[in-house]
């Protein structure tokens, strides 16, 4: 929040000319009603539908995204990608924390293979989405990945889309101690922050590693078209 | 009301056309200031978003897209109206059950917006090119809790054009969804449309700085503002104050908002609903009916009428707010009340005519109708201007 609010701030945008939309979820309530800027605060899942429709109509308006992995990757999905087609002028930022937060801690499609939620005693059975991959695939122009411990490298990354044009998608790799950590035994944000500074490898790196590796370990960066 | 209407001259030359349904409708639209599109392809409806694809192509700030699903379509169209736009979309049954969550947001966020139903035999996929009127109790109870929503049942092509104009103005005038609830014949049927030099057309009503979803006085209708005017608007589907704060904690913030919402619409009923009568005057018999189905009940009349019986027509323009007071006077001056209804909906015990406050006209199934409704083809191709007027 604080870094997107920087971003604006430095580029010096017209906040008149700045829209936040956002789904449902404790991501969703980032922009609403805290900026000091347009904001519609949509249905679960919808956030990119309703944010099509203001930009096209009006396409003065600086648009962004801001969501949930579960809003925007799971229920929304259909959305995201199609959005990513068309190559729209949406800046769409996910904070993804693995989990539905706000509904108390069920699998997401974000969860890693193996988490412990709610709805997943036993452990997530299933691979999750890779959400920079997915919407590249679909034609995004620019998809990058960080978490919230790499502030400088997201600030930047803010700040670039914001520039561009077309369809953009930063991945916020966000902690969720109480619904997320809590049920991995990393109860606290500390510890949660720990995990995320320890795991997130520059994409190089990631790259270098032995396919077996890789999947215990997050590529952060920015991603292209071409397969990794 | 503060919304002020002015005379819109047609985009279309003024004349004599031959069209169908749905071609008339989007016409309507495109005469109504409609400026974006969003939908999704399904029969019987289809006809409208290619109409509009074409038409919106040749002209200045109108804006068309085909988006991935329904839920899309109408959110879309939710987000351009936030953003200035007068949007509308079209669908048919199943596309309309999808909608359902969005239309609850657009009362609750008040948002102006045209929907229309094509509809078809349902449940499910059912027939998709059968007629029927089996919508109208979902058009009123589709989402979840308390609004009221303006729902229209044109009957001919030139209704199709007519009703969207005003659906436009309904829309704008009271801040809420407003339905056009075709049939698929009545979208299909190629018939005369006169299209006038010019239209009377609501112009949005907004007051810059006006809390946009308050008013003083509890049935009122608040200004509406749009994205980059600079009210850094709150626009939330969650129970809201005045200025769009959420107050998903307050009783009585809910109860304010609620009350309003369903106020706006039953208090300003004599204004919305909106009744044709044909040879009423002296009639013991009355027939009550909408959209195609009022085509055959008109036929109906005219035949009894030359059995010597003095039978008549009360047909509804407006199926919600529902033209409850027209049928309780009706009820006091007919013996009997006729509601047909297309053979694949169900039998109207579960209508709301059967539950009209009048209570002395007894509504009745005869066993008959059946047989006449399925006669409806027969029904001359183009609808008398007598039982056009009132
Ligand atoms: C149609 C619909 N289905 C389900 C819900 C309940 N719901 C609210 S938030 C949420 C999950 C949010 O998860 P995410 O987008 O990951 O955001 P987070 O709370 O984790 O930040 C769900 C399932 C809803 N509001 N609407």
């Amino acid at each position: 929040m604080n870094l997107l609010l920087r971003s604006i701030d430095e580029l010096q945008l017209d906040l008149d000319d700045l829209l936040f939309v956002s789904g449902i979820g404790c991501a969703a309530w980032i922009p609403s009603p805290h900026f000091n800027a347009d904001t519609l605060h949509t249905l679960h899942g919808r956030a990119i539908a309703f944010a099509t429709g203001a930009k096209l109509f009006n396409p003065r308006l600086l648009t962004i995204v801001v969501s949930g992995d579960g809003d925007l990757a799971a229920i929304g999905g259909n959305h995201l990608i199609h959005a990513a087609r068309r190559n729209l002028d949406l800046k769409v930022i996910c904070a993804n924390n693995r989990i539905y937060g706000m509904t108390g801690g069920q699998a997401a499609a974000t969860s890693p293979r193996g988490t412990i939620s709610a709805t997943t005693p036993d452990g997530c059975p299933d691979d999750p989405f890779d959400l920079c991959r997915l919407v590249l695939g679909a034609g995004a122009g620019y998809a990058a990945r960080y978490a919230v411990t790499q502030p400088r490298e997201l600030q930047a990354a803010i700040g670039k889309t914001l520039r561009m044009s077309g369809f953009t998608f930063i991945e916020v790799l966000s902690p969720c101690p109480t619904q997320y950590g809590r049920r991995q035994g990393l109860e606290t944000a500390p510890e949660l922050l720990a995990e995320l500074r320890e795991k997130c490898l520059p994409l190089e790196q990631w790259r270098r590693l032995p396919p077996a590796a890789r999947r215990e370990r997050i590529a952060t960066g920015e991603f292209t078209r071409e397969p990794a | 009301m503060s919304v002020t209407e002015t005379t819109v001259s047609s985009p279309l030359p003024p004349g004599k056309y031959y069209f169908s349904g749905n071609e008339a409708l989007a016409e309507g639209a495109i005469a109504a200031g409609c400026n974006y599109y969003a939908g999704y392809p399904i029969t019987p409806s289809s006809e409208i978003m290619e109409r509009l694809a074409a038409r919106f192509a040749g002209l200045e700030g109108r804006v068309f897209i085909q988006m991935e699903d329904e839920l899309a379509s109408i959110c879309s169209v939710i987000g351009a109206v936030w953003a200035g736009a007068k949007g509308m979309t079209a669908t048919s049954g199943p596309g309309f059950s999808l909608m359902q969550e969005a239309i609850g947001y657009a009362a609750l966020t008040e948002t102006p917006l045209v929907l229309a139903d094509i509809q078809r035999a349902g449940p499910g996929t059912g027939q998709a090119t059968k007629v029927a009127s089996g919508d109208l109790m979902q058009a009123k109870w589709g989402s979840h809790g308390d609004y009221q929503p303006i729902a229209l049942c044109p009957w001919s092509v030139q209704e199709m054009y007519e009703l969207t104009i005003t659906a436009f103005n309904l829309a704008e005038t009271y801040r809420v969804p407003v339905f056009l609830l075709g049939e698929e014949a009545v979208g299909h049927l190629q018939e005369r449309l006169d299209i006038p030099a010019a239209n009377r057309v609501a112009r949005r009503h907004y007051q810059p700085g006006a809390p946009p979803f308050g008013h003083p006085d509890p049935a009122g209708v608040p200004s509406m503002p749009a994205f980059g005017q600079g009210e850094k608007l709150l626009v939330t589907g969650s129970t809201h104050d005045e200025y769009g704060f959420r107050r998903t904690d307050d009783p009585a913030a809910h109860a304010r908002l609620v009350a309003r919402l369903n106020d706006k619409i039953l208090q300003h009923r004599d204004r919305i609903v909106s009744t044709r009568s044909y040879r009423l005057e002296d009639a013991e018999i009355a027939i009550v009916a909408y959209g195609f189905t009022a085509r055959s009940a008109w036929l109906a009349v005219d035949e009894l009428r030359r059995a010597g019986k003095k039978a008549g027509l009360l047909r509804l323009r407006t199926i919600w707010p529902f033209a409850a007071a027209e049928i309780a006077a009706l009820g006091s001056s007919v013996r009997q009340i006729f509601v047909p209804v297309p053979p694949a909906d169900r039998r109207p015990d579960h209508l709301p005519g059967n539950h009209h406050p009048g209570g002395t006209g007894a509504v009745a199934w005869p066993a008959t109708w059946k047989n006449t409704c399925a006669r409806a083809p027969t029904a001359p191709r183009s609808v008398p201007a007598a039982a056009t007027a009132s």
